[in-house]
């Protein structure tokens, strides 16, 4: 069998690239390693009902995958640490069709103009790889418009006042904020910050035949039972709708074959554990920060920066226990956000030269509070006192949370490789993540840190913490040398943009190096990590790739293999 | 009658779980049916799909079909998964890629045995010691006990619904979900 294109990923980089690609006549052949709980491909406009309000299968159950027995990770803070010091879940992202679009809350924020050239506005920073991208946000302007209408984005292009220009307004009002957020956003407003409505890829009026969102609150973590979340979901049926493109459930991407200076197809190992190769004049590749420097190293690819400068948002989370309840379990997870920790002030500049850098930034501040009270009961010991702290559920129906998702500085020593031994259950080595923060983002953190406990003064809380993670040695939150993982979910940049093959993997339109038809299409190719999100950004890269991949007659000059 | 545990492994998991959770004015996780729920987990193969991921999109308590109780069939790694998790790898090769790995069955036979047969019976700051030197094994059965306390009713624990009430918390709400007043008011 042979295709055009055959994309390896089904999350939201590889369903935005197969929709520019069927559109432009392309056939698309998408492989996903994960089930489909999502779509129907023999009707893609019938959506599954396999989704639901139900904390057990999705958050204690591993049901968007990967688990961790069978596709597991490892981690290490650094060589000292051995082989590893983690094996199991680390940074996972779902492994399903759909992707992380599946379980994330849909907050879907643009990089401001800055995020793009961070080496030529603020210069480098000692021991981190500070660069600027290939490309300037006003050539991805129109890519991150057409993204925001593609998958659909609620929110109000006037009320950030540090946002980047745009070029028209959101496709769907905001929706209801959350009574927690109404305290939180008021608060921050009161001591000079500027929260608004986060942007959200979760319908607030029907839109693109898909329902408005009903703020069940199973929102973060959950796949939208009434899909009123649109990322990739609308663009993964227009692309099966045309009838050009295929998707391959269970279908794990082993090795890319190539010959010469391209690739002519994929080799998967299929749901029954057969191996077949799909013959392809160009590959895209959409595995997720993590899964695709995996798949290029199992592919033989060489270059002395692949999986390199891996970069994840080093989140603090400052957490207030207020003496009413929030009832955080409706609505969209996060409401409102504000970007004022992502601006490089007088007091930043400050607190920056003190600890000896150049400057520092943190990231954008979700509002936020805990939903689910599974997870609130583990927290709490067991015994007498059980049943009168989830009454009194000071860790949830009182709790509300500032998350701020701090800008990771890109350093080479943090990297995605092949673990010497941990395999998963088809036998192929697993990726290990070596990874520990940049003192910029420790310095970050503690000077940020204080606005977001100062809010929760302002607020009333009668109690605050501020926690980190990674964890850091000798701060609340360390569990041993196992919390220096880092949890976010946003991975970014081991196969770096950039126009020099020497010091960059792929080219400013995801283009590998040394491979000419196969393009990097998820945030892998970040070059920066923002202090922002990166699905909205992977997006916008993706249809900009794949534009130029369909434009191009040189990368149908592959050969397919018969 | 349980479905996988011995009647005694039963009584002796019933007596462990009230001194986790325990009942007061309202029920704890005995009344809740946390036996039931971790029985039901160690015997979940016993059943065709097996009780791991309960059904979508709605349950029928807010309205919508009783959708959660038909579960959910299982892919050919999930199903690897989840009998390395609960019956362990059991000296087969193609469930020990990474080494040995021992399951929820072997863990519970062994912890609920160590607990002792005479756990029911004796008193409860004894139970208490016990569970305490237990260790990782109580970390295991107070993380189900939580799951059956809290999680849907079709898992076989939160009978009725009665640790969601006991918290006021309103469970899986779709179809209905909350309107925008609800969401922003206090």
């Amino acid at each position: 069998m042979t295709a055009d294109a055959v994309v390896v990923g089904s999350g939201p980089g590889g369903a935005a690239a197969a929709e520019v690609l069927v559109r432009a006549g392309w056939t698309v052949t998408i492989v996903e390693k994960g089930r489909n709980h999502l779509v129907d491909p023999a009707q893609p406009e019938h959506l599954l009902e396999h989704f639901s309000n139900d904390e057990v299968k999705f958050f204690h159950r591993h049901f968007l995958g990967p688990d961790p027995l069978t596709e597991p990770r490892t981690f290490r803070a650094g060589p000292a640490d051995g082989d590893h010091s983690l094996v199991g879940e680390v940074n996972s992202i779902p492994s399903t069709v759909g992707g992380g679009g599946v379980h994330a809350d849909g907050k879907v924020p643009r990089f401001r103009e800055e995020d793009f050239s961070l080496r030529s506005a603020f210069g480098p920073v000692e021991g981190a790889s500070v660069e600027d991208w290939p490309l300037s946000y006003d050539e991805l302007e129109p890519y991150y418009a057409e993204a925001e209408r593609l998958i659909g984005v609620a929110g109000d292009g006037s009320a950030n006042p540090f946002a980047a220009w745009r070029s028209g307004p959101y496709p769907m009002p905001p929706g209801a904020p959350m009574y927690g957020a109404t305290l939180s956003a008021r608060a921050a407003s009161r001591l000079g910050l500027h929260p608004y409505a986060a942007p959200t890829a979760a319908n607030s009026i029907p839109y693109d035949g898909r329902p408005a969102c009903n703020n069940c609150g199973f929102c973060a973590f959950f796949g939208c039972p009434i899909h009123a979340k649109g990322d990739p979901v609308a663009m993964l049926q227009r692309a099966l709708a045309s009838g050009r493109a295929e998707l391959l459930a269970e279908t794990f991407a082993a090795r890319i074959v190539t010959r010469g200076r391209r690739a002519t197809g994929v080799e998967v190992v299929a749901a029954d554990g057969t191996t077949r190769v799909i013959g392809a004049r160009a590959v895209v590749v959409a595995g997720g920060a993590v899964e695709t420097p995996r798949l290029l190293m199992l592919s033989g690819f060489d270059h002395p920066e692949l999986g390199r400068n891996l970069m994840v948002h080093f989140q603090t989370i400052a957490f207030g226990v207020m003496d009413h309840d929030l009832h955080a379990e409706r609505g969209r997870a996060v409401t409102h956000v504000h970007d004022d920790a992502v601006v490089v002030d007088e007091a930043a500049r400050q607190a920056a030269r003190q600890a000896g850098l150049p400057w520092v930034r943190g990231g954008l501040v979700e509002h936020g509070g805990p939903a689910l009270p599974v997870a609130e009961a583990k927290r709490y010991p067991w015994g007498p006192k059980h049943k009168s702290l989830m009454e009194a559920s000071p860790m949830r129906k009182r709790l509300w949370a500032f998350t701020m998702q701090g800008e990771d500085l890109a350093q080479p020593t943090n990297r995605v490789d092949l673990d010497p031994s941990v395999r998963d259950a088809r036998g192929f080595p697993v990726a290990r993540l070596t990874y520990a923060p940049h003192r910029h983002e420790l310095v970050a953190s503690d000077h940020h840190r204080r606005a977001l406990v100062e809010m929760f003064a302002e607020m009333g809380a009668v109690g605050v913490g501020v926690v980190t993670t990674p964890a850091v040695p000798g701060e609340l939150g360390w569990e041993g040398p196992s919390s220096a993982a880092p949890s976010s979910h946003h991975v970014m940049g081991t196969t770096r943009m950039g126009t020099d093959p020497r010091t960059s993997v792929v080219d400013a339109f995801g283009r590998l190096h040394g491979l000419d038809n196969v393009v990097v299409v998820d945030s892998s190719v970040f070059v920066t990590s923002a202090g922002y999100g990166p699905t909205l950004t992977l997006v916008a890269l993706a249809l900009r790739a794949a534009s130029a991949l369909a434009g191009s007659s040189d990368a149908l000059q592959g050969g397919a293999v018969e | 009658m349980p479905q996988w545990l011995t009647d005694g492994e039963y009584r002796t998991l019933s007596a462990a779980c009230a001194r986790l959770i325990p009942a007061d004015d309202t029920p704890g996780a005995v009344e809740a049916g946390a036996a039931e729920y971790i029985d039901g987990l160690l015997g979940a193969f016993t059943v065709d799909p097996p009780r791991i991921w309960a059904g979508g999109p709605t349950s029928g308590r807010h309205g919508g079909a009783a959708g959660f109780g038909r579960f959910l069939e299982l892919g050919r790694l999930e199903d690897l998964a989840w009998r390395m998790r609960i019956e362990g790898s059991d000296g087969r090769p193609e469930r020990e890629f990474n080494g040995p790995v021992t399951g929820w069955q072997e863990r519970y036979r062994r912890g609920l045995a160590a607990l002792g047969s005479d756990f029911p019976e004796v008193d409860g700051a004894e139970q208490d010691e016990r569970l305490r030197s237990a260790g990782d094994f109580t970390d295991l059965l107070y993380e189900h006990c939580c799951e059956a306390m809290y999680g849907a009713p079709e898992y076989g624990g939160n009978r009725h619904g009665m640790g969601w009430d006991a918290i006021g918390y309103a469970g899986d709400v779709q179809p209905r979900g909350w309107t925008d007043t609800e969401v922003s008011s206090p």
